[in-house]
């Protein structure tokens, strides 16, 4: 089928303003769903359409939506709308933000009536100064146009959006990290269960859902889950955005089908590994997910796939690096990454973080034994599974998911007593 | 921007209060603004002093570890004073490959400093921090908290510098 794209605008066109978003049809189906859809109506479309979270996780939308109480009940309700963007090789939710802001709120007025929501809180990242500036001016043109506000488009209820920021630290990402920053506390996640759905902002029942997750909506409302689940595969559907970065011609962010394989993002979209170079690495989702090698790259980019080939599509965010790029090197950077984020609360992830990184930049000065290899695996084995949160499974993933994939590469720095790829990019 | 060296006795601006309280009413709980709070103080005075730090807490009514702890968890904030231009490079695996150890050495030779100091007259300093989320567009510098410089290369630092002022 044709490649459809519903989330940005295309090149050169400018839909920040809510006049120019209007004459796309924008802001149609939360005046539907206002209007002529129950909240339940619109749970089991979304349900329907089978549209899963862009945030990483991948869970059914629908079905988290449905884990919040019905209306009414004696806590007001909320969404806490995940705009942290943090991990690394990921820039995609900055996108719609920038680009098409007024696609965000009319996802937050539908998602807000499917769960009744009172408000939603929108948390972006510290760094985004951008877009946050563009967001806040969208929102104000929506309250300003009385989709926000009280009696909101017309109809007897509540429901506004609020635009706050982060201050740099990537654990604001884990929802309920994000929550407690929210509260104006420090982000360290909380214990599960309760979950957000019951005790989230404030204590009151929360969905959290990502910005793209919440951009897919309007598209869902106005064009059916019937139409929504002929892009993609049967158990990811729709188009998602793709951010390529690395060593390609054209990085970017594409709006793609999920389902698209590596191979077609990297050579058609992005224009192939830079200078004529050879592939030898490609990360699928973000640094938190396990690296691939290059004989994976016909993997299609959708959930089961990944999965199957021993990764995970993650956020979405692929780094591609060349036959130039030491695989050590590249598992420092990302060590250095997760010690340098980790809350501190579980020791598992905060001792753990530290020791991998230090093993790895002993491996890369050709200090490093083959025991040292040993107990990365060991360390990875300790962090898995054992923590608060996915942080400190994420870092012993990205470390020995190197370590397996590129074994004879680690074990040439410590054979030869030094970096076998003098030439590389440097840590 | 303003003088952030002017010594201890740095007092929260009116501006600052106000832009303070304005914000406490999008929340159910006052504490919630405590995270823009510091912003709005970061942008006038460049960190958020301990002085500073207490004049908040009165305001949103916390004890004022609650704000120091917030202040020292989050890279972002500096409870001391960065250089006049914090100039902040992105070292995380796009920029990386991209180069971004060449870029930090540049700015390192060309200002005198390390990454983590600051220059003895306070007119620059320079951060490694991690991802901006600018990886398609490769080595990402933010001097600030202002938009994205994009795109940088070593042989492009003096014109950088040049911008930055």
């Amino acid at each position: 089928m044709t490649l459809e794209r519903y989330l940005l605008p295309p090149d050169g066109a400018d839909w920040r303003s809510l006049e120019a978003y209007r004459q796309t049809g924008g802001y149609e189906a939360a005046r539907r769903a206002l209007h002529s859809l129950t909240s339940e109506a619109v749970i089991e479309e979304v349900k329907a359409s089978g549209l899963r979270g862009r945030g990483g996780a991948g869970f059914g939308t629908g079905q988290k939506w449905s884990f919040m109480p019905k209306p009414g009940g004696p806590k007001p309700t909320f969404i806490a709308c995940n705009g942290d963007e943090s991990e690394p090789g990921t820039f995609k939710d900055r996108q719609i933000l920038e680009r098409n802001p007024h696609l965000l709120v009319e996802g937050l007025i539908i998602t807000g009536h499917a769960i009744g929501a009172r408000a939603a809180y929108v948390y972006l990242r510290g760094e985004y100064v951008t877009a946050f500036q563009t967001l806040s001016r969208a929102v104000e043109e929506a309250r300003a146009a009385g989709l926000l506000g009280s009696r909101h488009g017309g109809v007897e209820r509540d429901f506004d959006v609020h635009v706050m920021r982060g201050a740099g630290a990537y654990i604001c990402g884990e929802e309920t990290g994000m929550i407690e920053s929210a509260e104006g506390k420090k982000g360290q996640p909380r214990k599960r269960p309760p979950f957000p759905a019951v005790y989230g902002l404030w204590g009151c029942p929360t969905t959290v859902n990502n910005v793209e997750t919440i951009s897919q909506v309007p598209a869902i409302i106005r064009r059916g889950a019937a139409w929504f689940k002929t892009i993609g595969t049967p158990t990811s559907t729709g188009n998602t955005l793709y951010g390529i970065s690395g060593h390609v011609n054209r990085p970017g962010v594409y709006e793609l089908p999920l389902g698209t394989t590596l191979r077609e993002i990297i050579e058609v979209h992005a224009g192939g590994v830079r200078n004529g170079h050879r592939l030898k690495a490609v990360i699928p989702g973000g640094v938190s997910m396990p690296v691939l090698s290059a004989e994976q790259v016909d993997v299609r980019m959708d959930h089961d796939s990944l999965k199957q080939a021993g990764t995970l599509l993650g956020t979405g965010g692929i780094v591609v690096m060349d036959e130039t790029a030491c695989m050590v090197r590249a598992a420092i950077v990302i060590a250095r990454f997760f010690r340098h984020e980790t809350c501190g609360q579980c020791t598992q992830c905060r001792e753990g973080t530290a020791w991998l990184y230090k093993l790895l930049r002993r491996i890369e000065g050709g200090q490093g034994s083959a025991a040292d290899l040993v107990t990365i695996e060991q360390i990875g084995g300790y962090m898995e599974g054992q923590t608060i949160c996915a942080l400190s499974d994420a870092a012993a993933w990205a470390a020995t998911g190197f370590l397996r994939r590129f074994r004879p590469e680690f074990e040439a720095h410590v054979s030869g007593g030094r970096c076998p790829l003098p030439e590389s990019f440097e840590p | 921007m303003s003088d952030h060296r002017a010594g201890p006795t740095l007092t929260l601006s009116d501006a600052v209060k106000q832009a303070i309280l304005a914000e406490v009413p999008k929340y159910p709980e006052p504490r919630s603004a405590l995270l823009m709070a510091l912003h709005f103080i970061q942008a006038e005075l460049g960190h958020v002093p301990i002085s500073v730090q207490r004049e908040v807490a009165a305001l949103l009514g916390l004890r004022p570890i609650e704000v120091r702890e917030v202040v020292t968890f989050y890279p972002m904030y500096h409870e001391h004073p960065v250089g006049k231009r914090n100039i902040q490079v992105c070292v995380n695996i796009a920029c990386a490959l991209a180069g971004a150890r060449g870029v930090v050495r540049g700015l390192e030779q060309r200002l005198g400093i390390r990454a983590g100091e600051r220059t003895a007259d306070g007119a620059y300093s320079i951060q490694e921090v991690q991802c901006l989320g600018s990886c398609g567009t490769a080595v990402c510098v933010q001097v600030n908290n202002q938009p994205f410089i994009e795109n940088v290369r070593p042989d492009g630092l003096d014109d950088l510098l040049r911008t930055v002022g």
